[in-house]
């Protein structure tokens, strides 16, 4: 073992020349003014002491394990026996599923009592002596060094890498094209949405259809007051891209007092005070519909965006950044409630493009 | 005179039919020979009305107006519909006791009876909804997936999936649907009270409001099991999980402190 650069008098076992005895307290003079006070003496515990004290915590611990060994066999006998549609009165949990808390209790008294049987047994039985365990310096010594440094050069000799260079060259090209297959890859990352993202399902003359009854509606269902939610005609529940279009085109109808209205452009898209709004929060999408028939305020659930219906859904309150986006409906020579086009904004969260 | 003759077989009809009957016309009765049944329901809807006119003028006219236009304390009840009074009066909202931002559930002050005369009382002032029936509101025979669906679609947004309630702005809120009569559901679906967006026929059948009674009836009613146990309110994973962090990591610290705390030496320092 080296100890090159550690002077002879710092080394661990140099200071610690009477550590055999602990407890004695080292005094302090003119070269070390602060007195190393040392470990306190070592004192015993009554397990060490006392052998019928060490047989109860060898008992107690042998019966933890046995507990835990015991509610394993009763967590299998639960899993056997219990049915699974049993359910039984447990103060204070109330009405719980009998074979669910059958095998909770016993998988939590089994895991339990092996955690607590280790602890027990460490601390009363294995040796509580403290240790001193000597730090030593981390480099090689210098004949391994040596060695590796001689290793490395005949094998780099042997290799004949220097002289052999269409192999080291062509090496050198397999390493450098090999991550491309990656970077090739993050073209997964595109392409750019395009213009998919300011475009739904809704079209002019599209009817809308209650999300409910599968109907289209008429004005006269709406009444006032009065909360629907409506799809594009065409769109089914079974659909395969059902969620990615609903996503974008569902749309929530209320109806106003056109002279509650505020806004010119809002009563020009409604229809007899029938207004069709984006169900989706222009903060970060979720879909909102808590209503409020009165205030005419609709909020978001996610982050309590607030938008006013009666006033061109502004927003009243909120981290959303955009009004709702309004469709403009009308009604259809056969007396159906229809689109009159698509959304004149991007529904949904604002994006980089959208300025 | 459908909705009366419908209304016939309720059961609180007969109560109804025979107290009044008895009461008010029975110097009359005798008189005459007997009418036919209809005649007699006709004069007991009418009582009815009369009846209900005076519990409102004592009750409701100071907020509603005395006949019913509204004031600035109290919208216009023109129109609204028995349905909408069975609901306000039934689970104890109306008559309110003081203004605020939601006018809570509380005490029912009145009883049966003479909430159906207020409510027979309202319904003659203009058309509206009527009380639904017993089969409109029993979730027998219901679809409880369809309901959740359709709770999910139009009512979990204020009321939780479960129909737990949840808060709205300025101390509004969706009250809790838990023991809820589903007659005050229906009711209260399809007249929209307070700030509650209202789901009329037309956009929600029948069959619709039985199915979200149902599923309410499966997932928040009396008998329904908790197979896990302790809900915590049935708020969903928040409540959960920080339940799981605070009191299940607690705990775990507590433990660790504990075993690391008590010494294991023969002599206690």
């Amino acid at each position: 073992m080296s100890s090159q650069d550690i002077p002879e008098e710092n080394l661990p076992a140099a200071q610690d020349a009477d550590e055999h005895a602990p407890g004695t307290v080292a005094v302090a003079d003119e070269t070390n003014p602060f007195a190393d006070p040392g470990l306190p003496p070592h004192e015993h515990r009554i397990q060490d002491i006392d052998e019928r004290a060490a047989s109860r915590s060898e008992r107690t611990v042998a019966f933890l394990f046995t507990l835990s060994m015991l509610a394993t066999a009763g967590f299998i006998a639960s899993y056997v026996t219990i049915p699974s549609d049993k359910s039984i009165y447990v103060f204070p949990i109330g009405h719980v599923s009998a074979m669910n808390f059958a095998l909770g209790l016993t998988l939590g008294v089994a895991l339990f009592s092996i955690g607590a049987g280790a602890v027990h047994w460490a601390r009363t039985l294995m040796s509580d002596v403290e240790i001193i365990d000597e730090r030593h310096p981390i480099a090689a010594e210098p004949e391994v060094r040596a060695k590796v440094m001689a290793d490395f050069k005949q094998g780099a000799k042997e290799s004949a890498l220097g002289r052999r260079k269409l192999i080291r060259n062509t090496m050198f090209g397999a390493l450098a094209l090999f991550p491309l297959s990656g970077v090739v890859l993050l073209r997964d990352l595109g392409p750019l949405p395009g213009t998919k993202l300011r475009h739904t399902l809704w079209s002019k003359g599209k009817l809308l259809v209650n999300m409910n009854t599968n109907e289209p509606l008429r004005p006269s269902d709406v009444a006032v007051g009065s909360l629907t939610f409506a799809k594009p005609e065409g769109l089914e529940e079974h659909d395969e891209d059902f969620q990615k279009e609903i996503a974008k085109a569902a749309l929530m109808i209320v109806r106003l007092q056109p002279e509650n209205i505020k806004d010119k452009q809002e009563l020009e898209w409604s229809h007899e005070g029938i207004v069709a709004y984006s169900k989706i929060c222009t903060h970060v999408g979720c879909p909102i519909s808590l209503y409020e028939q009165q205030t005419h305020h609709v909020l978001c659930p996610c982050h309590q965006s607030t938008f006013d219906l009666s006033d061109g859904a502004r927003v009243i309150f909120g981290p959303a950044g955009h009004a709702l986006p309004q469709l403009r409906i009308g009604v259809n020579d056969e007396g159906y409630l229809e689109a009159l086009g698509d959304f004149e904004e991007p529904v949904g969260p604002a994006f980089w493009e959208r300025g | 005179m459908k909705k009366l003759s419908a209304r016939r077989r309720h059961p609180l009809a007969a109560v109804v039919v025979l107290l009044l009957a008895l009461a008010a016309t029975g110097g009359l009765y005798a008189a005459f020979a007997p009418a036919d049944k209809a005649q007699a329901d006709e004069t007991a809807q009418s009582l009815a009305i009369d009846e209900g006119k005076k519990l409102y003028a004592v009750g409701c006219a100071s907020c509603h107006g005395t006949g019913g236009q509204g004031t600035s304390d109290g919208p216009s009840l023109v129109g609204v519909g028995a349905a909408a009074v069975d609901f306000q009066v039934g689970t104890g909202r109306m008559p309110a006791q003081q203004p605020g931002a939601q006018i809570p559930k509380k005490k029912v002050i009145y009883s049966q009876a003479e909430i159906d005369q207020l409510a027979a009382y309202i319904a003659s002032l203009g058309a509206g909804p009527a009380i639904p029936t017993k089969n409109q509101v029993s979730p027998e025979g219901a679809d409880i997936a369809a309901g959740g669906e359709l709770f999910r679609t139009n009512c979990a947004q204020c009321h939780n999936f479960t129909g737990k309630g949840g808060a709205l702005t300025h101390g509004k809120y969706a009250p809790s649907l838990e023991g809820v009569d589903p007659k005050h559901i229906y009711e209260a679906m399809q007249t929209g009270p307070q700030n509650m967006p209202s789901f009329p026929d037309t956009t929600l059948s029948t069959k619709n409001k039985q199915d979200i009674i149902a599923y309410l009836d499966a997932v928040n009613g009396d008998d329904t099991e908790s197979p896990g146990g302790l809900e915590l309110g049935g708020l969903g994973p928040v409540s959960e999980g920080l339940f799981g962090w605070v009191f299940g990591l607690g705990a775990l610290i507590a433990v660790a402190v504990w075993v690391a705390a008590r010494t294991a030496k023969a002599k206690k320092s």
